[in-house]
């Protein structure tokens, strides 16, 4: 089922995709003439499947729950932000904030996004094949961040317990996020995401980094960090 | 021999004191509650009653109207509440389950409405408040489409009065495993919750942020936009321009959780003066009543809301003082306000999770001493008590109608606060810094 956005308001359209009657066969959507507008597919809550032809503006399927949804384009501010579970995958790039707070399901981005990628990301898993940009995962809590290219200063800046997988050059390091050694339960866990997703990609070539979980206590010691 | 005892005025010993546990402990000082300092508030203002010129209502027979529709510039389903007298976002993590549900019940018993906070919603508070307020906040912890589905209206935080520009702090000690859950963290350690949004900044960000939850929640909710009084009239601009339904504005006298004392003391301004300012905002976009002013920060008394009202609020909100009615600061186990090194009406330690009344705590001991059903009694009555006041005195300025009261009833009793409210000085025509023509 097609939905042109030059024809019909977006209201209607995130009505018909928020409200899918289950009894129905239709499953596959797609979505042309997005031309930037913001709040494309927010809300989404079932096992459907939408193409979005062209490029959005903010928040593009913003607290996804299920539904896989992949954008042929650029994505504004925010994609996939506080996303519950289900798949998005921009072909493009992103902007900031892409997958931010997401609490589950996976944020694939074929192209770059920019600063504070993955931001308090709590549970997700955001795969980036460019490269992010400057304080990426900050204040992180839970999921992984893979960057199969390079990332920008502050990297993982006052993280929790998200891990972050780096392949290329890291700029610099935020408080308290340091390289950790990347073992064999690592390994196996990025190959199984790799798997997943039909990925052919060497997990040995990545570099993990994660809290060093000195600022979990406020300790005076460490105040030259605050 | 006679001791010379005259006082440092610059160094008062409360000042010297503090001095010395700075210097032995290195640390800034974190403590729940809000401002402790005298500033310029509504009991500096009074009402003038009814005159000749002026009617009374009869206090018995004729009706005053304590109503009030919240949200209906844009959203499809507005909230009526029965009092213009609403219960602030208070965390579950900073508060434990039984103070939540019994803050559902009062508010619920009184038509009122009632507001999570940071560390999302509880099935206990949702199911006890006829009304919730559903906080999307800096952390976005705990926040999920469901909950924003079953809300009643959502309130994005940009502020809040004790610490305009300040994160959230939720120490350790008040982390157990179902706080820790709902928040994606480790159990124990402290958490910090950001001092901005993760993805936006500004207003024209804010519309679009807005946009979305509107589309999230199609079109239905209320949304509430809510900021700590640095710059009222700015911020009451802005909020409107970004579409809020209804905005929050919460002075300086506003209760926290855990802040550093010097944010609570010294970052934002007092109620009274951000009121004034905020009123003056919708007042010149023509968007006072259309988009709702709800006040909040040392809201005490019947006559407080009273004042606010009378100075253009729709409705104001209650933190501190809901708390107190659950027993907070009540002289009850004497013994364990000692262990924190205080007692009972001097407490404001509600970052240390050893609430002795079992208001700001996750120990399950310490929380057996608030009863839900009766903590929620005790809050109903409150309720009731500071809307029969209310309505005395809307009667007494002739008032059929809360909402009728208005700048024309109140006098200013100090400069300052004739000033800051912009009601003349009691017994002249004097309004500082006010210039007629
Ligand atoms: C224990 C406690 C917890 C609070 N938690 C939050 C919160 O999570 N989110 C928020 O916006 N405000 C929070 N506040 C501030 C209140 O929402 C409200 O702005 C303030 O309490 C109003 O001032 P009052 O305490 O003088 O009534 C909290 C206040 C207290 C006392
Ligand atoms: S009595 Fe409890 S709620 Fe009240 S200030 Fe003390 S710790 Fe906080």
């Amino acid at each position: 089922m097609n939905f042109d956005l030059n024809k019909k308001k977006l209201r209607e359209v995130n009505n018909y995709l928020q409200n899918i009657d289950r009894k129905d066969n239709k499953r596959k959507f797609e979505l042309s003439n997005p031309q930037g507008q913001h709040a494309i597919c927010v809300g989404l809550k079932d096992e459907i499947d939408v193409t979005i032809k062209g490029h959005t503006g903010y928040y593009c399927a913003g607290m996804n729950q299920k539904a896989n949804i992949t954008v042929h384009g650029n994505v504004g501010t925010g994609v996939a932000e506080n996303m519950m579970s289900g798949k998005v995958i921009i072909k493009g790039n992103a902007s900031q904030s892409a997958g931010a707070t997401g609490n589950g399901g996976t944020l694939i981005i074929e192209g770059d996004a920019s600063s504070r990628c993955g931001i308090s990301m709590k549970g997700i898993n955001i795969l980036v094949k460019g490269s992010v940009g400057h304080m990426s995962a900050f204040m992180a809590q839970k999921g992984n961040l893979i960057v199969f290219g390079d990332a920008d200063s502050d990297l993982g800046d006052s993280i929790y317990e998200a891990k972050i997988f780096v392949k290329g050059k890291v700029k610099s390091l935020g408080a308290d996020c340091v390289e950790k050694k990347m073992d064999e339960k690592n390994i196996n866990e990025l190959n199984k995401i790799f798997k997943e997703l039909n990925i052919s990609e060497d997990p040995k070539k990545f570099k993990r980094y994660g809290s060093a979980r000195k600022l979990y206590h406020f300790k005076i010691d460490n105040l030259s960090s605050y | 021999m006679k001791k010379d005892l005259k006082e440092f005025k610059t160094f008062p010993s409360s000042v010297i004191k503090e001095i010395h546990r700075a210097a032995n402990e290195g640390i800034y000082k974190i403590r729940g509650l809000g401002a402790k300092r005298k500033v310029p508030d509504f009991d500096d203002l009074v009402f003038l009653g009814a005159s000749m010129s002026r009617y009374p209502l009869e206090g018995y027979r004729e009706k005053c109207n304590t109503s009030v529709i919240l949200g209906d510039r844009f959203a499809k389903k507005p909230i009526k509440l029965d009092i213009p007298i609403t219960i602030a976002g208070m965390s579950f993590g900073a508060l434990g389950a039984n103070a939540k549900e019994a803050l559902g019940r009062g508010a619920s018993a009184m038509g009122t409405s009632t507001t999570t906070g940071d560390g999302g919603m509880t099935k206990e508070e949702r199911s006890s408040s006829k009304y919730l307020i559903y906080q999307l906040l800096p952390s976005r912890y705990g926040m999920n489409p469901e909950d924003l589905r079953k809300a009643d209206a959502i309130e994005v935080v940009v502020g809040q009065g004790a610490k305009p520009g300040g994160g959230g702090m939720l120490l350790g000690q008040k982390i157990n495993k179902r706080v820790a859950a709902m928040r994606t963290l480790p159990e124990g350690i402290d958490q910090r919750s950001a001092c901005r949004h993760p993805d936006w900044t500004g207003p024209d960000d804010l519309e679009i942020k807005i946009q979305e939850l509107r589309e999230i929640t199609n079109w239905e909710k209320p949304i509430y936009v809510k900021v700590g009084a640095a710059r009222p009239y700015y911020d009451t601009t802005l909020a409107i321009k970004a579409g809020a339904d209804v905005v929050v504005l919460d002075g300086m006298q506003g209760g926290t959780a855990a802040t550093q004392d010097v944010f609570i003391e010294h970052v934002g301004i007092p109620t009274l003066g951000a009121l004034r300012e905020s009123v003056d905002a919708l007042k010149e976009l023509n968007m006072h009543r259309k988009v709702q002013l709800i006040i909040s920060g040392g809201i005490r008394t019947g006559a407080d809301v009273a004042k606010a009202l009378a100075m253009g609020a729709d409705a104001v909100s209650i933190g501190s003082a809901a708390m107190m009615a659950l027993n907070c600061n009540a002289d009850l186990y004497r013994e364990d306000y000692e262990k924190l090194g205080t007692e009972p009406g001097f407490c404001h330690h509600c970052h240390t999770g050893k609430c002795p009344v079992g208001v700001a705590t996750q120990d399950p001991v310490l929380e057996k001493r608030l009863n839900p059903v009766d903590g929620g009694k005790r809050l109903k009555n409150y309720l009731s008590t500071l809307t029969l006041e209310l309505q005395t005195l809307a009667r007494a300025n002739g008032k059929s109608d809360v909402r009728n009261l208005e700048p024309e009833d109140l006098a200013a009793l100090t400069v300052e606060a004739a000033a800051m409210a912009r009601v003349p000085l009691a017994g002249t025509d004097w309004i500082p810094g006010f210039k007629k023509y």
